[in-house]
């Protein structure tokens, strides 16, 4: 396609706050390192020095206050964007996310929602170990109340934002840490995405590979690996983790007949164990095999390389349970 | 003397002037505080009677005792400002204006309560009058205090939030990433500490190693002041000259009121841990007695004063009972509304 440029996530993320901070004088960022360092991930990098400090809002490392007072603004007339450095951080202001913003519409019998979007990075593959690495946003996902993004594209880290801020309710955006870096090319016109269904990333007949964030383009590679074998697998980008789209998901499976579920975050109470289920509910008498899942293991990510990519859904596993449903 | 305003009217359409830095101690001023502090208690026995009969169910928290710090601030507060409280809020809401037949369906669970029957007593709710809870969890309420602030600043509007909590919340991380972010950027939130000296049935000197909790807000720059929360105009004083120096934009600023709650932590309190003895000499000094002693003693409470006071309470507060009782159930078809404002609107 002509015009298309090339880009980084990183990048379109950074273009959807600024794109936030033009249309609606609401929008503000607020968070640790937000502003004069650029970000921990150089995500606002230059934003402060465009929009100034109220709108670019560094603050001190108070998870729960900081948090806590994007719901307070956000009720009071504000569509805070906070940035927690961290998934593992957000734990220090999970009171906040969990007791206010996800229950206080209802607690309140509707009288008071809370249009707030909280960005954090998630994931492990840096070595920082286990209390920079986790993959938490499936446990978010347990909660009713909140809405749980996982951009894995470069159109949906673009696009996502700004369909969340216009969200009356709190949504949750989880930025995978590999995912940073990555590059590809992007249409000018990107722009808002909707934010409520799974995408089909690759066609195929045999099996279905359903994956998210980080983990979407190791089951693409695996994909491509089976290709090669003869097996055509369809690849889901689940996208949205609550609400989950399981028409989508269903509708592959019923399709293909067999499914891998891949998960980075820890098998048990996961998210890959939702799917795994409501697959069962939804399209038991269309399957040819027992859904298999590829998950992180039940560890704390450890610091070394060798035991980190241990821990983590690899491409070869993928393949090896892909074959499996096949009998292969 | 001019004409008492209606019971539900007497925070925000009293005509009296919120901004004032000093209260303006007229009789007919003073009735109204005497009332509301009655309003609040006789409300209140009436929720622990309906207790006993299991109209109420769950987590019943009094503010017995305590009246006088919402009674006395809230006069501090216009129709622009925000109100936090705690899961100990019925006097808040009370004094703030929302209709005390809608807290009553609240209590009951019914649909006609002010958050629909679905918080309870622990979470009143009404956005006609900016009163954002009912906070359960103690320290929970004080960030969302410090959001609207920060939002009243970034959008310049007038006004300002007040965040009423216990003691016990000082010892949360939550009381001090507020203080120090509302401090760092200089926003309108008037912090009141109702120190009632024990958290549920922890005395503070078995959980703080500075038992002064107003030393806490200085040290973050949080201008602060002790007050006899026993003592509605001195509560009123303090919150007035508070409030006013917050609307000159000076930032927030703390309170610290003393008081006792005359009962148990809720309907399941024992009450062990501390002596009968105690109980008695804060009794001594109920705001309600005070008050109205002080009126009796300089001549400005008549007989006939407190039955009027008396008859128009007992009839406000039947008639909440009545409004209660008559009040619906949500249906269970609507469970799952308000989990996300979409379908809230539905209907």
């Amino acid at each position: 396609m002509s015009g298309m440029r090339e880009t980084t996530y990183r990048e379109c993320l950074r273009e959807a706050i600024r794109e936030a901070l033009q249309r609606d004088p609401r929008v503000f960022l607020m968070g640790e390192d937000v502003g004069h360092y650029g970000g921990c991930y150089a995500v606002s990098k230059g934003l402060l020095a465009e929009f100034g400090e109220e709108r670019i809002r560094d603050t001190p490392l108070s998870e729960a206050g900081f948090t806590g007072a994007g719901i307070g603004a956000a009720i009071a007339g504000m569509r805070p964007i906070v940035e927690i450095m961290t998934v593992n951080f957000s734990f220090l202001a999970l009171d906040q996310i969990v007791n206010n913003a996800a229950t206080l519409l209802h607690m309140s019998g509707g009288a008071f929602n809370v249009p707030l979007v909280i960005r954090m990075a998630t994931g492990a593959g840096r070595q920082l170990a286990a209390q920079h690495s986790h993959s938490m946003e499936g446990w978010y996902a347990h909660i009713p109340g909140l809405k749980v993004l996982t951009p894995a594209t470069l159109e949906d880290a673009r696009g996502m934002l700004w369909t969340a801020l216009e969200d009356p309710d709190p949504v949750l955006i989880f930025e995978h840490v590999l995912l940073y870096n990555r590059s590809g090319t992007l249409s000018p016109e990107a722009g808002p995405v909707e934010i409520v269904k799974a995408a089909v990333r690759r066609e195929g007949s045999d099996v279905t590979l359903l994956a998210y964030g980080g983990s979407l383009f190791k089951a693409l590679d695996a994909a491509e690996e089976l290709a090669m074998a003869a097996i055509s697998a369809e690849v889901v980008d689940l996208r949205v983790l609550r609400p989950l789209d399981t028409a989508t998901i269903a509708a592959s499976v019923a399709k293909t007949r067999r499914a891998v579920v891949v998960d980075e975050g820890w098998r048990s109470g996961g998210i890959s164990a939702e799917i795994s289920t409501r697959l069962m509910e939804e399209v038991f008498w269309e399957l040819d095999a027992p859904i298999e899942r590829v998950c992180g293991v039940e560890v704390p990510v450890p610091y070394p390389a060798h035991l980190e990519q241990a821990s983590l859904p690899q491409v070869p596993e993928i393949v090896a349970a892909a074959k499996r449903t096949l009998g292969r | 003397m001019s004409e008492r305003p209606k019971a539900e009217e007497t925070t925000l359409e009293a005509g009296e002037d919120f901004t004032a830095s000093r209260p303006h101690l007229s009789r007919a001023h003073l009735l109204d505080l005497l009332h509301q502090m009655l309003r609040i208690r006789r409300f209140e026995d009436r929720c622990a009677e309906l207790y006993t009969y299991e109209k109420i169910r769950g987590f019943l928290h009094l503010y017995d005792g305590e009246e006088a710090v919402a009674a006395g601030a809230m006069r501090a507060l216009g129709p622009d400002d925000w109100v936090v409280a705690t899961y100990r809020e019925h006097g808040h809401a009370l004094a703030r204006g929302v209709p005390m037949p809608e807290i009553m369906a609240e209590m009951f669970g019914k649909a006609e309560g002010s958050s629909r029957g679905r918080g309870g007593s622990m979470h009143i709710f009404d956005r006609a009058h900016n009163f954002l809870g009912g906070n359960a969890i103690v320290g929970g309420g004080l960030p969302l205090a410090v959001g609207i602030g920060l939002a009243k600043r970034m959008r310049g509007e007038p006004g300002l939030a007040a965040c009423f909590f216990g003691e016990g919340a000082a010892a949360e991380g939550t009381f001090h990433e507020s203080l120090n972010l509302a401090a760092l950027w200089k926003l309108p939130v008037l912090f009141v500490c109702e120190n009632n000296q024990y958290a549920m049935g922890t005395a503070l000197r078995y959980s703080e190693s500075e038992t002064a909790i107003a030393k806490k807000a200085e040290s973050y720059r949080v201008p602060a002041a002790a007050v006899d929360g026993m003592d509605v105009v001195a509560v009123e004083a303090a919150a007035r000259s508070a409030a006013h120096a917050i609307r000159a934009g000076g930032g927030p600023q703390f309170l610290e009121a003393a008081t006792y709650r005359f009962r148990a932590h809720s309907m399941f309190d024992a009450q062990l841990y501390r002596d009968k003895a105690e109980v008695e000499q804060w009794r001594a000094k109920d705001p309600i007695a005070r008050l109205r002693g002080w009126l009796e003693e300089s001549g400005a409470l008549h007989a006939q004063d407190l039955e009027e006071i008396d008859s128009r309470i007992e009839a406000e507060v039947a008639e909440a009972v009545a409004f209660a009782e008559a009040g619906t159930w949500e249906p269970v078809e609507d469970l799952t509304r308000f989990v996300h404002s979409a379908a809230a609107r539905r209907r």
